[in-house]
């Protein structure tokens, strides 16, 4: 059964900016248990502070003690504030990587995704907002769910969802089972659903479950831009395609937890792509990335990333050096630049074409700021009509499947554990069928028929 | 016509949801007439001779905390008792019991005629009497007329009812029983919608040619049980069930004989249920199987008929004869009733209110088989909410409606009210969300004092009851706050059991915890003052051991209670609510959900329509607080 409809109770959090424009995000909380969830990621005891204070400190991941972003923190108690509720606000200037992360952690400790509109809700309800508005309200929660169910019925088409429509046919069919040797206790057709095999379908679920959130974490989706490594011989112009790119696209430096410490990372947003860029400190300071960090260095880097910026000096022919970043890029998505269209064109375009095999080629000059309109024009054409497309993820309903899933996970580990403790299968089957449901959830299907359906068609039942 | 009296409640049908709604009533203080087609035939089991069986078992004591009948009827007329899924949790265990038919009904009516406050007579209801919306009593067709503001119907499956065997059909109610016909068409005319739902039921043979040797025996629990908080005295001379099988040469008869059963002749006919398929059903949908249990049920201990649960069929009479022969042990075995498929109108039930009064007529009231259920003890649970809610409205006293986590009652009732239903609606353990907390063992825990407050349960029983809550608490406290230490002997006997060994004081409730110590472990190492009932041992342990799980349905009903809690105007305008989407509209409308709670379950109704929904309600308290 789906979680009780529009509870008005319990703490709700969203990312209250825009995405991805700005240098600030906000993450904002709002409900009784605000500060205390806010408290346990915090450096700093909110409990104590004076309200409408802001301050100054650390988000740390209690799992990991990892610090994953430095804040400001504004703290409203009610009932003076936007929701009559406890409000708290985290300022992050990170990008979207770590106000995804400050959400993701929120939501960990107990907060629940807003639904649309519905700290304005709050508001209305809470008596903060006047009887004219009301109007106005529903309006905002009508257009602003329909455009969620748009964005949710995008993603019903992809990969990811018709995954998750495996999963809980598997683990309908294990969890029908259980009930019919509950409901039909001498029907002797059906095995009695074991412990074993119990075990074995909730395992595979549960590492499929996992590989899914191993590929979100690896920035495999939007929501952590693309991962983007320029490489190239010495001197053909990856730092100031680095500097273009950067520039004219605001580029936000963080640190990155998670990654080796030392290295920076940049975002940039390109025609509304985001773009991570791998081992860019080693492009600013040598200007030669192999050389700097070594062979083994620039072909992690080249294992880590989704799109690869291949550089070429158009004033020197092709050379072996050249041959072999194309071997090690052979398997990557990859957009061809030949740079230094403003001097003498020395390469053989026909090998350049021919080594290319079939990958954009845009001729630049990075210098007079010739090309960098076509480049960017094929970036976002790799992002959104090639292999790199991955369905249109938006951030937020993104954040939302994660949470999900990781719930999901959760509660596959809790009737694992059952299973250990011996607990008979009717009650681990309360956790089982729960991860059904939140499976459910993320594909948006309704689960109350279904599951008695499913008994119906898999077993021919009598007394 | 003739003035045949003044009634607080009429209750038309004296089967398992009649009986329970009179019963009811009656305890209530509402003068009371039960009025039936047969008076021999009052509680009579047209199916399958037993009562209970998983959720179903449950709801038989659900029935009995609030102070109803079928329990203890069945205590004093079963020829077995059986506990069922006892190799699993305890939210699953079930009570099932064999009846003897003929026994049961002489009970039941011997108890009708003992209850105070209630008449039984026999009499069919021809016609309602309606006047502006409100019911105001009832005529029979011998014209007699009796008044009254409050009738319940519980016609089951005589409405328009129609007998189907082979090529062969006709008017009937089950076992040849005379159909309502004027009522069925009545409420169609006062704007009732009425659908068409089937069900069947197998031949019954003679024990006499029956060849036992060729089956397997199926015998009682050995350990007397009983469905009644109050029954103490229990059966112990059983009857066996047997069990044989069908086989692919039944299957064969079957499948050439198809278009001769009157299921599949073509014809179009009302929706079966899938749950108690027809043997047609089953070789047609599932023709994998090479074989299908056969379940022989003696239907009392003073006939010959044996009841062939598992050949539930309307094939013509003579292939019921063929098929027979082809299963072990029934090869020689006379037919003594035929096996038939019954047609009958059903009241769609959403047209209900969680009370069961129509929404369409003030002061009638539906239950049982005739809202869309199947199974004796679904509609006897009807039967004994329709019972309290018209005497309720009679007495002008408080109505009764349980919510999901109180009862599979009110699953049943909230399901049928709110979802509606496209085929006989039977209750499965996996329909209950917070099954955990809806179990056999603490039905009593759950409503007996429930049933106390609607004047139904004695003060006997209630102190008994009392008494019991009592024990739990205190043993329970007493072995969360009891240190058992680690002395050789202890030691000794985790080993024994598989455990790992104590490395340090424990305390009796977390060492209970552990999977393979039991109560009677720890009772062992440190006994209680005084030996507890067997239910109050029950109790502590399924509280210890299952507190986790319980506690997280709990957490789960305070969540769903809180949506309860918000009511709903019963004059709400859902065209003045702006965003609610079409269909949700719609629903809404017709279901006129009473809470919240209850509007989220309708299907069709998304999570945004009830932010809106809530939007509006409050909207709608503010605008009554700046008028005052």
């Amino acid at each position: 059964m789906k979680g009780v409809k529009g509870m008005e109770q319990d703490t709700i959090t969203a990312i209250s900016t825009p995405i991805g424009e700005g240098a600030i995000a906000i993450v904002r909380l709002s409900g009784d248990e605000a500060i205390p969830i806010t408290n346990r990621i915090f450096t700093k005891d909110l409990e104590q502070v004076e309200s409408h204070t802001i301050h100054y400190g650390n988000i740390i991941d209690p799992k990991s003690d990892e610090k994953v972003e430095e804040v400001m923190i504004s703290v409203m108690r009610a009932p003076k504030t936007f929701t009559r509720e406890n409000v708290i606000e985290i300022n992050c200037h990170g990008g979207m990587v770590s106000v995804n992360r400050v959400l993701q952690l929120v939501l960990r400790e107990g907060a629940r995704l807003a639904e649309p509109g519905e700290f304005t809700k709050r508001a209305f309800i809470n008596g903060r907002i006047d009887l004219s508005q009301a109007e106005a309200v529903m309006d905002l929660i009508r257009s602003k769910t329909d455009r969620a169910m748009s964005v949710a019925l995008k993603q019903m088409d992809g990969r990811l969802s018709q995954l998750i429509r495996d999963l809980r046919q598997q683990l309908i069919e294990t969890v029908a089972h259980v009930e019919v040797n509950i409901d039909y206790p001498e029907y002797d057709d059906v095995e009695e659903m074991t412990h074993e095999l119990l075990t074995e379908r909730a395992h595979y679920v549960k590492g499929e479950i996992a590989k899914l959130l191993q590929t979100a974490k690896q920035g495999k989706i939007l929501r952590e831009g693309i991962a983007t490594a320029i490489i190239g011989k010495p001197n053909v112009g990856k730092s100031s395609l680095m500097n273009i790119l950067a520039h004219e696209n605001k580029a936000i430096v963080t640190d990155i937890p998670g990654t080796t410490r030392d290295v920076i990372e940049e975002y940039v947003n390109v025609r509304g792509v985001p773009l991570r860029l791998i081992d860019t400190a080693g492009i600013r300071e040598t200007e030669d990335i192999v050389e700097k960090i070594g062979v083994e260095r620039s072909r992690q880097a080249l294992t880590e990333a989704d799109l690869i910026l291949l550089v070429l000096n158009g004033n020197e022919p092709f050379s072996k050096e050249d041959e072999a970043l194309f071997e090690a890029a052979s398997d990557l998505d990859v957009i061809v630049i030949v740079n230094k269209t403003d001097l003498e064109q020395k390469i053989d375009m026909n090998q350049v074409t021919k080594k290319a095999s079939g990958a954009p080629i845009i001729t630049t000059s990075l210098i007079e700021e010739q090309g960098i309109d076509e480049l960017e024009q094929a970036i976002a054409d790799t992002f959104f009509d090639g292999e790199l497309d991955s369905g249109d993820l938006t951030y937020v309903s993104n954040v939302r499947h994660i949470q999900l899933l990781e719930q999901a996970e959760q509660s596959l580990a809790d009737a694992l554990n059952s299973i250990e403790m011996g607990m008979p299968l009717d009650l681990v089957q309360i956790d089982i069928t729960r991860t059904w449901e939140l499976l459910g959830e993320i594909i948006g299907e309704d689960v109350h028929e279904s599951l008695i359906d499913q008994l119906f068609s898999q077993f021919c039942l009598g007394k | 016509m003739y003035d045949a009296g003044r009634y607080d409640v009429i209750v038309i049908g004296a089967g398992h949801a009649g009986v329970e709604a009179g019963l009811a009533s009656a305890k209530r203080g509402a003068k009371t007439l039960m009025l039936t087609l047969n008076l021999d035939l009052i509680a009579f089991m047209p199916c399958n001779p037993s009562v209970g069986g998983p959720a179903k078992g449950v709801v038989v004591r659900e029935i009995d905390a609030l102070g109803g009948q079928m329990g203890k009827t069945i205590d004093k007329t079963h020829i077995q008792m059986r506990l069922l899924n006892t190799s699993k949790g305890p939210a699953v265990r079930a009570l099932r019991a064999q009846a003897d038919k003929v026994l049961y009904q002489q009970e039941m009516k011997r108890v009708i005629e003992n209850q105070e406050n209630l008449t039984l007579r026999q009499g069919m209801v021809e016609e309602l009497i309606i006047e502006d919306g409100v019911c105001k009593g009832v005529v029979t067709e011998t014209k007699a007329r009796y008044e009254a503001d409050q009738v319940v119907v519980t016609t089951g499956t005589f409405m328009r009812g129609k007998v189907l065997i082979g090529d062969i059909e006709y008017e009937s109610g089950p076992n040849n029983q005379r159909p309502t016909i004027a009522l069925s068409k009545q409420l169609e005319d006062l704007g009732m919608e009425l659908v068409r739902f089937k069900t069947g039921t197998p031949m019954r043979v003679n024990s006499h040619t029956i060849d036992y040797s060729k089956t397997e025996i199926q015998p009682g629990d050995e350990e007397p049980r009983a469905f009644s908080y109050e029954t103490t005295e229990f059966i112990t001379d059983q009857i066996p069930c047997w069990l044989t099988y069908t086989g692919e040469v039944t299957h064969k008869i079957i499948d050439d004989n198809l278009s001769k059963s009157a299921m599949y002749s073509g014809a179009e006919r009302g929706t079966g249920p899938r749950y108690c398929p027809s043997i047609e059903d089953k070789i047609v949908r599932f023709n994998d199987k090479p074989r299908h249990q056969v379940f022989l049920e003696p239907e009392g201990r003073n006939t010959d008929e044996v009841y062939v649960q598992g050949l539930s069929t309307s094939l013509p009479e003579y292939v019921q004869k063929q098929l027979l022969e082809t299963v072990p042990g029934l090869e020689k075995a006379e037919i003594m009733r035929a096996g038939y498929a019954i047609e009958y109108d059903a009241v769609v039930p959403t047209q209900l209110w969680p009370t069961l009064e129509t929404k369409q007529i003030e002061g009638l009231f539906t239950a049982g088989q005739l809202n869309g259920t199947s199974g004796y003890e679904e509609a006897a649970a009807q039967g004994i909410m329709a019972g309290i809610n018209a005497a309720a409205k009679a007495l002008d006293k408080e109505p009764l409606i349980l919510d999901r986590s109180q009862a599979y009652i009110g699953v049943l009732i909230d399901d049928l009210v709110t979802k509606g239903t496209d085929e006989p609606y039977r209750l499965l353990t996996s329909r209950a969300e917070y099954r955990l907390l809806l179990r056999h063992d603490n039905a009593d825990l759950r409503l007996t004092d429930i049933g106390y407050k609607m004047e139904m349960i004695s003060e006997e029983r209630y102190a008994n009851f009392n008494r019991k809550k009592q024990q739990i608490h205190d043993e329970i406290k007493r072995l969360e706050d009891t240190i058992i230490k680690p002395t050789d002997e202890v030691q000794e006997m985790i080993q024994e059991l598989g455990g790992s060994p104590l490395k340090d004081g424990i305390r009796a409730a977390d060492l209970l915890r552990r999977p393979e110590v039991k109560y009677h472990h720890i009772k062992q190492i440190v006994p209680p003052e005084a030996v507890l009932p067997d239910e109050v041992e029950e109790q502590v342990e399924i509280h210890i051991k299952y507190e986790g799980y319980i506690k997280k349905s709990n957490q789960q009903v305070e969540k769903m209670r809180k949506m309860e809690n918000k009511k709903i105007p019963e004059h709400i305008d859902y065209d003045d609510i702006q965003g609610l989407a079409t269909e949700a509209r719609e629903r809404l409308k017709e279901v006129q959900p009473l809470s919240v709670g209850q509007a989220s379950r309708v299907s069709g109704v998304n999570p945004a329509d009830i932010s809106i929904l809530l939007v509006y309600l409050e909207q709608g308290v503010k605008s009554k607080a700046v008028n005052e």
